[in-house]
């Protein structure tokens, strides 16, 4: 079959289509030149927030001993002990209860689902436990819990393994919800999520956990936080907006900065949460841009897209638009195993630049 | 770059990677190659750390296998399945008897007599309780007829910084502790002075105070969740445990399995305690598990297992009392199988005619009732009368009349309620709106949002 690898895939498309860089995605800010990978990034929140308060611990599978089945959590067990840094047995159910239960009785879990494909066994736990119970309790009983893991796209592991649970998660009353996308954002947002006193979904990515990202020296600080709730421009533009979350920020970006050769000027806004979901930085783009383009790695049904489509149209920002929003989802099927499907099963820098070219010129008279 | 995203429970992927905590003692050097390569591929177990530390394993006899180092070979083929059924701990007899006088517990006379009365005051609450849902009072409810001893023989031998984990039938373990009649009727009636702010159905009983959980409807998602409770407690270094309640058929649910075995690996003192009453809902036993019943999967997570007499409020008291001593000494679960017979119905919702004879509820009232076997047990001890049981049933009764009405005349919560204690801090901007939205929707037809039964 074919060869592996990514983003190389890319040098496989009809020459008619325009060449993008095949690397990884470049750094955005900073002047200082930290280098940091997403991974790195993760680790070192979960460290920073253990070692700040002894009632975070870390639980999962493959957590402690191996390091994490994606080295995430390297080193954790041999600074912090098996008490803090828990191997469980294979049952996201048990430990995921666990956890949910640990939190209620004071503690600070970190629950690690190896993907959240497999949180799916556990869910009950995580919707009608952990999220519920702080209204069902009259406000007496609160669960300070973050579920994470690897969330959508991964590569080559087909269809129970690379689903994109964003808008599942995102539904529900009483969850928090975030996607981080550069190593910024996986530091600032974990540490968040850490001391947030509600259940918190962080929805990682495999893919991302490899990108290098170039960081400020305030990132690299042990207190670097970034708030739950809030957006982020991580492009300003002035013809269209584009906004996603996760790994389509870095897709979208590089779409952007090819665009911009061909003179269209892209905003691209980094979601960076999912629940509460900051409206309100969208809606500002768009009366400032007047078309709106939505990426995400989910299934389009019911998506990410979805819900800002109509927040837009409930909110003074419809009256800007200059063409109907447009949204690139992934396709409405489970992921296949073979690379040439899989790699049409997921956003392309191809159909990122196509709906936004087509979503500027549908405006043109 | 291509990240271990399979997960593997396979042993081959695990002797794949490279052992992390190597065991090793001098006198390996003498074993067997292959004895060696196995040592080398254990991923430091307590049990395989044992068996190299202590002796050499002889080759002939023990197995070296991680999977069950304390086995040994066999040359006789056969299939293991116990054909004895656990035996039943009991203190007394069906007429109120000790049995063995070294079993009765030194109880003094105030902690039996609260045991009795409470068992009494849940049963009378029950009674008028159910009756008020039947006239449409309240939406909801479910009696703990016939198991009134599990609740009181458990929750008199607990302390009050145990934290208990109910599943829906424990009223009577979160009266022992103190909640009072008048906080009942509140949670049944979801009036404004119910804890739980009129977000929750009847039963579903929670008090922070007194360390019970609030009720969760899934079944069987307390169970993990109580283990790790227990962690927790267990980290504080509190003498404390937790105490799981659940019955025979929400044990068949995964969470009970899941939660068995994590509270095994992470040494949590938790006790798992099983009110095997006959039925979940219309099915018996026999369509639920083929096993000996609940007790026997306790040695299979390898948990210390007690199988009681729930009728027995003693034989109760005494079994938790014990599995509470060791789970909090030993850092263990333990499980607690007490079995008992549920007379009522499983809830309003339910009539359990049918899917039984009544005559099989009212042969179980006569022969075995766990309140008059302990009734019995008192009279003999001289701590109880006839008159005074006569008086305490009318008081209490009259009490819980005065308790009910006072309740269903308390305004239900304020809609002021409605959109807080989703998330904590200040409410989100979503919700500020939806609280707006329904204030102007409620005012602007007053015909169809009635609130006069609202506390303001």
């Amino acid at each position: 079959m074919s060869s592996f690898f990514g983003l190389r895939a890319l040098a496989r498309r009809p020459a008619t289509a325009m060449r993008f860089a095949s690397t990884p995605v470049r750094a955005m800010a900073s002047s200082s030149g930290n280098q940091l990978t997403v991974r790195e990034a993760l680790n070192q929140a979960m460290d920073e927030e253990m070692k700040k308060d002894k009632t975070v611990f870390l639980l999962g599978e493959e957590v402690a001993q191996y390091n994490g089945a994606y080295k995430v959590s390297k080193g954790l067990l041999d600074k912090y002990g098996p008490d803090r840094v828990i191997d469980t047995p294979i049952t996201e159910m048990g430990f995921a209860g666990l956890a949910v239960g640990a939190a209620m009785a004071g503690l600070k879990p970190i629950c690690e689902f190896m993907t959240f494909n497999f949180a799916m066994q556990a869910i009950d736990h995580i919707v009608n436990s952990a999220a519920k119970t702080r209204y069902m309790s009259g406000g007496m009983v609160n669960v300070p819990i973050v579920f994470r893991g690897p969330n959508g796209a991964a590569a080559g592991v087909a269809a129970q393994h690379s689903q994109d649970y964003a808008a599942w998660y995102g539904q529900i009353p009483g969850l928090k919800v975030v996607s981080p996308w550069s190593a910024e954002d996986a530091k600032g947002l974990m540490k968040a999520a850490i001391r947030d006193p509600d259940p918190v979904v962080v929805l990682e990515n495999e893919i991302m956990y490899g990108q290098t990202f170039e960081v400020s020296d305030e990132v690299m600080k042990d207190d670097f936080v970034v708030p739950i709730g809030k957006a982020k421009v991580e492009r300003e533009g002035k013809d269209v907006t584009v906004v996603a979350h996760s790994r389509a920020v870095g897709q979208s970006l590089e779409v952007a900065a090819a665009l911009e050769k061909q003179g269209v000027s892209v905003e691209v806004i980094n979601l960076r949460s999912i629940r509460p979901l900051d409206i309100d930085t969208v809606i500002k783009s768009v009366k400032k841009t007047n078309h709106l383009v939505t990426v995400e790695g989910g299934f389009p049904q019911y998506s990410v897209g979805s819900e800002i489509c109509a927040q837009i149209m409930e909110s003074d920002a419809f009256d800007h638009l200059d063409a109907p929003v447009a949204r690139v989802t992934g396709a409405d099927i489970p992921t296949p195993y073979a690379k040439n499907l899989e790699d049409l099963a997921f956003p392309r820098l191809e159909s990122i630049e196509k709906t936004i070219l087509a979503t500027v010129n549908k405006s043109k008279k | 770059m291509f990240a271990a995203a399979i997960r593997s429970a396979s042993p081959l992927a695990r002797l794949a990677r490279p052992a992390a905590g190597l065991v090793r003692t001098p006198t390996l050097a003498a074993a067997s190659s292959l004895q060696r390569m196995l040592q080398r591929q254990v991923s430091g177990t307590s049990a395989a750390q044992a068996v190299s530390a202590v002796t050499p394993p002889t080759p002939e006899g023990r197995v070296l296998f991680p999977g069950a180092t304390g086995s040994h070979y066999t040359e006789k083929m056969s299939f293991n399945r116990d054909p004895k059924a656990m035996s039943t701990y009991r203190v007394l007899d069906l007429e109120g008897n000790v049995i063995d006088p070294a079993q009765e517990p030194d109880l003094p006379k105030e902690v039996l007599l609260k045991m009795y009365k409470s068992m009494l005051t849940l049963n009378a609450m029950d009674l008028i309780l159910y009756e008020a849902q039947r006239q449409g009072r309240i939406s909801f409810y479910m009696t703990s007829y016939g198991e009134e001893a599990t609740h009181m023989g458990s929750a008199a031998a607990l302390k009050n910084d145990d934290v208990v984990y109910g599943q829906y039938r424990e009223a009577g373990v979160l009266m022992y502790r103190g909640f009072t009649i008048e906080q009942f009727m509140n949670q049944c009636y979801s009036n404004a002075m119910d804890f739980g702010k009129g977000r929750q159905m009847p039963v579903h009983y929670g008090s922070r105070e007194l360390n019970f959980q609030t009720i969760s409807s899934p079944l069987g998602t307390q169970l993990p969740q109580a283990a790790g409770s227990a962690y927790a407690l267990k980290l504080s270094g509190k003498d404390a445990c937790v105490i799981c309640y659940f019955g025979e058929g929400a044990a068949s649910e995964g969470d009970f399995h899941a939660a068995l075995n994590i509270a095994s690996t992470t040494e949590s003192p938790c006790l798992f305690f099983c009110r095997n009453n006959g039925y979940a809902i219309s099915t018996p036993v026999k369509d639920q598990y083929r096993g000996d019943g609940i007790a026997s999967r306790g040695q299979g997570y390898g948990m210390d297992t007690i199988r009681v007499d729930g009728n027995d409020a003693l034989a109760v008291y005494n079994a938790v009392k014990e599995a509470r001593r060791r789970a909090i000494s030993e850092s263990r679960p333990v499980l607690i199988e007490a079995l008992t017979y549920r007379v009522g119905h499983h809830s309003t919702s339910d009539d359990s005619s049918a899917y039984r004879p009544k005559t099989e509820v009212s042969d179980w009232i006569k022969q075995d009732s766990p309140i008059a076997r302990f009734r019995k047990y008192l009279e003999k001890k001289g701590h109880w009368t006839a008159d005074e049981e006569a008086a305490f049933k009318k008081s209490v009764r009259s009490q819980i009349l005065k308790e009910f009405a006072a309740a269903e005349k308390i305004p239900k919560p304020s809609l002021d309620h409605m959109f807080t204690d989703v998330l904590a801090g200040e409410q989100p901007w979503n919700l500020k709106e939806q609280e707006a939205e329904m204030r102007a929707l409620v005012k602007e037809f007053p015909q169809h949002y009635d609130t006069k039964d609202y506390q303001k």
